[in-house]
């Protein structure tokens, strides 16, 4: 495994984690939380985990950011934190 | 010095995935409304899962699945050769099991806002005490 | 509550930093978690139930019960959003909005007024800000085939490639709430109804489950498919690996089946009469 890609994707998965929870938006936050979820699933791709990796890719990166959008489309978008 | 680099090379790894476990973490506790507190929820979760599989990651292995060819059913398979599967088997359902329990918390949020017309902490509080 | 809870955080993160300075090194083969149970899963896999990819056969033969059981949790939640959303009361709205196709008009028609019939030039929506996309449709019923095509792919080359039941399983409930997505909720439940979902979770459970009271009733332990060797006319290793199969198969149904019901209930707040 290349060890410059691997920080890379970690330090990106960290602003992406900050961002999710950060931002006033939920729209947002749930796209960003997409995000997130797909960086992690390159992460677990470069350290060989394959199966979990594609799983991360359809449940994370998929339904749970399509569920949170539903979810938000129902309620409300407006966020004071 | 050379040892100090040793042990940080080798664990900046665990390092990030604290970090991250920390930011999810710190979602739960102190956002205030509660779509924010399940992707807190939700970050932990990977967090926790990320340092599963990389206990399982192995030096100079390939991926968990056999090479095989047609003729080559009877060579010995040597366990070093491959990474560890079982972290992996036991994530993948929990990350299926974590988009179930999403639908779960999403479906209580839905339910929380019928009721309440809101989803920030304080001001359902207030509502209850309020009725 | 922000300053306690970053102070907990804080020292809890402190903590496990510590106790990370007792961790084997990333990445060592003599650690403890790779030198125990899984040099055997790696090494007599193919012998015994003649899988390539060791994920598979870990998850449905080796460890069956375990992920057995993740599966009923899958179908709990499903179950546990119908009756926590779910709301029966038919009550039908007062006005429905429908766009003529050819000039683009938008009709409110109230309760007494007469709804057009079913045809080409009219289409119901759900609110005015609906666009008439085209595009977005006409794609998306392009690529919903090939991706339930992809899924089936998945769940039937779990055993050579990365994929299995759960992965295929969600791929094909994604195809599902795409085309709801596309379209609207109704024309998606005129496809795959709300009976036909429950259904087909139970289905899923069911086959998982009766895999293992088969194995039972010919005589081995529960799932322990090469019991199955003489029902499918194999050997008891090829028995195995159709056993995994089936099993996937299962799963496959029961997953997709719970991930739309999620995004049914989800998407319409359990009145299942308009989408996103």
């Amino acid at each position: 495994m290349i060890w410059q890609i691997e920080l890379l994707i970690l330090i990106i998965v960290i602003i992406l984690a900050v961002g999710a929870l950060a931002v006033k938006d939920l729209l947002s936050a749930a796209i960003l939380f997409g995000a997130y979820s797909f960086m992690m699933c390159l992460l677990w791709a470069i350290m060989g985990a394959v199966d979990v990796a594609f799983t991360e890719a359809s449940v994370g990166a998929g339904i749970s950011t399509v569920l949170f959008v539903a979810a938000v489309f129902r309620t409300s978008r407006r966020t004071e934190d | 010095m050379e040892v100090l680099l040793d042990v940080l090379i080798s664990r900046v790894n665990y390092w990030v995935y604290i970090v991250l476990m920390m930011i999810g973490l710190y979602g739960i506790i102190a956002k205030k409304n509660l779509v924010k507190k399940i992707i807190g929820m939700n970050i932990l979760q990977t967090a926790v899962i990320l340092f599963f599989i990389s206990i399982g990651a192995k030096k100079n292995a390939t991926i968990p699945i056999i090479e095989h060819g047609h003729d080559a059913a009877h060579t010995a398979v040597t366990a070093t050769h491959y990474i560890n599967p079982l972290p992996h088997v036991l994530m993948l359902t929990a990350i299926v099991v974590a988009v179930a329990t999403l639908g779960v918390a999403l479906t209580l949020v839905i339910k929380v806002h019928q009721q309440y017309h809101t989803l920030e902490e304080n001001e359902i509080l207030e509502r209850i005490r309020e009725a | 509550m922000k300053i306690g809870g970053l102070i907990l955080v804080v020292i809890l993160g402190s903590v496990l930093i510590y106790g990370s300075l007792e961790f084997p090194p990333w990445g060592d083969p003599a650690s403890p978690a790779s030198s125990h149970v899984s040099p055997y899963y790696i090494e007599k896999s193919v012998e015994d139930t003649s899988v390539p990819n060791l994920v598979t056969a870990v998850l449905a033969d080796y460890r069956g019960y375990d992920t057995m059981f993740e599966t009923i949790v899958i179908f709990t939640a499903g179950i546990a959003c119908i009756f926590l959303l779910r709301i029966f009361r038919k009550e039908e709205t007062e006005t429905r909005l429908y766009r003529h196709i050819p000039t683009g008009i938008t009709l409110r028609i109230e309760k007494s007024g007469k709804f057009p019939e079913k045809s080409a030039a009219f289409e119901r929506i759900d609110s005015v800000w609906v666009p008439h996309d085209l595009i977005v449709k006409t794609t998306c019923r392009l690529i919903v085939p090939f991706i339930q095509i992809f899924a089936l792919y998945v769940i039937a080359h779990g055993h050579h490639s990365p994929g299995g039941g759960f992965q295929g399983g969600v791929i094909l409930g994604a195809a599902m709430i795409l085309y709801a997505v596309a379209f609207n909720l109704r024309s998606a439940t005129r496809r795959m109804g709300e009976r036909l979902t429950v259904l087909l979770c139970t289905l899923g459970v069911f086959i998982y489950a009766g895999t293992g009271v088969l194995c039972m009733l010919l005589g081995l332990n529960y799932l322990d498919y090469s019991a199955l060797a003489g029902v499918l006319g194999v050997d008891p290793v090829t028995a195995r690996s159709h056993g995994i199969l089936i099993v996937e198969i299962g799963v496959g149904i029961a997953v997709m089946a719970v991930m739309v019901t999620l995004y049914y209930n989800l998407a319409s707040a359990g009145k299942h009469d308009e989408g996103l």
